[in-house]
């Protein structure tokens, strides 16, 4: 055999090896994608049939929640009157005024009157517990008002700071027990003491006598005066 | 004889590199697919996975209707305790 047929053939056997070796690559590649994109299918196909119900169940909540915003509204302002409504709407949530109620434009122009200053505490904070309402589109992410732990604090909100410090700000209980400030002596009967009940700490002003001298009597007249400013308080 | 070994020239230098370049064109590109399509893949199935709590809807529509009842009730009965503004 001539060298030029040698030289052909392995020039042949090269090109077939080489054509082998690239297509069965590219073959192992597609058999991949194809596994890939069958997976990709499973996951779109379970997407599109969680997905179909959400559509109609959507629509029949906004339906229903459309209906309960014209419910409301219709109540409050067939009650309250369109421009305590707007007032009251707007005391809760300060601005809202201008988005108006949904189902009554003229509520925009309505004028709010400050409804804070008209309505008694309770029906404000009655009101403001329902943050769900429609109108409090303009604060819908602020702090939840209604806080099942904690209710009457988030209540203390509306009133000024002077109200809210109030509790915290009011005397304590009083102290009873043997060691107590003030010791009461046990009647012997009923509505009868030996000497009313004085501080165990003596007084700093020293302007009144102890309570040792004049026992009883002073004590008792004391309480007598005690009585009377009280009667005409 | 010359004839044969031009032949053979061609086939060594010519076609051969040729039927290389093209061939190996083609296997890149379908590796380069395989990555993307299997990313498309695990998006797809996180993104069923994620719409298992729309069942949930169901749920959710059914309490609604029920508050808006109850509202509706209450709205009810104040219509008649409650004087109108007007």
């Amino acid at each position: 055999m001539p060298a030029a047929g040698v030289v052909m053939i392995v020039a042949v056997l090269l090109i077939v090896a080489a054509l082998v070796f690239y297509l069965v690559s590219t073959i192992l590649a597609l058999q991949k994608i194809t596994r890939s994109l069958d997976e990709a299918i499973t996951g779109v196909v379970g997407i599109i049939e969680k997905s179909a119900p959400v559509n109609e169940v959507v629509t029949t909540i906004n339906q229903h929640l459309d209906a309960g915003v014209d419910l409301l509204e219709g109540l409050l302002v067939k009650k309250a009157g369109m421009e305590d409504a707007v007032g009251l709407v707007d005391g809760l949530y300060p601005g809202a005024a201008k988005e108006g109620f949904r189902n009554f434009p003229e509520s925009k122009t309505v004028k709010a009157p400050r409804i804070g200053e008209v309505y008694t505490k309770g029906t404000l904070t009655l009101a403001r517990l329902g943050r769900e309402a429609p109108i409090a589109a303009a604060s819908p992410n602020g702090p939840a008002l209604r806080n099942p732990v904690y209710g009457s604090l988030a209540a203390r909100g509306l009133y000024p700071e002077g109200r809210q410090s109030r509790p915290e700000n009011m005397p304590r209980s009083p102290i009873i027990g043997s060691d107590s400030p003030v010791q009461y002596v046990p009647s012997e009967s009923p509505g009868v003491r030996k000497r009313m009940p004085v501080p165990a700490v003596a007084p700093k002003t020293g302007a009144e006598p102890p309570a040792d001298e004049g026992g009883i009597v002073k004590s008792g007249l004391a309480f007598l005066r005690r009585l009377k400013n009280d009667d005409d308080q | 004889m010359t004839l044969e070994w031009i032949g053979d020239a061609i086939l060594l230098l010519v076609v051969l590199p040729v039927v290389v370049y093209l061939l190996r064109g083609v296997l890149n590109a379908a590796n380069s697919i395989v990555p993307s399509v299997q990313q498309v893949a695990t998006a797809a199935h996180a993104g069923s996975k994620d719409l298992d709590a729309a069942a949930l809807l169901l749920t959710t529509q059914g309490q609604v209707i029920k508050t808006i009842e109850t509202a509706a009730d209450y709205g009810g009965s104040l219509d008649v305790i409650l004087d109108d503004a007007r």
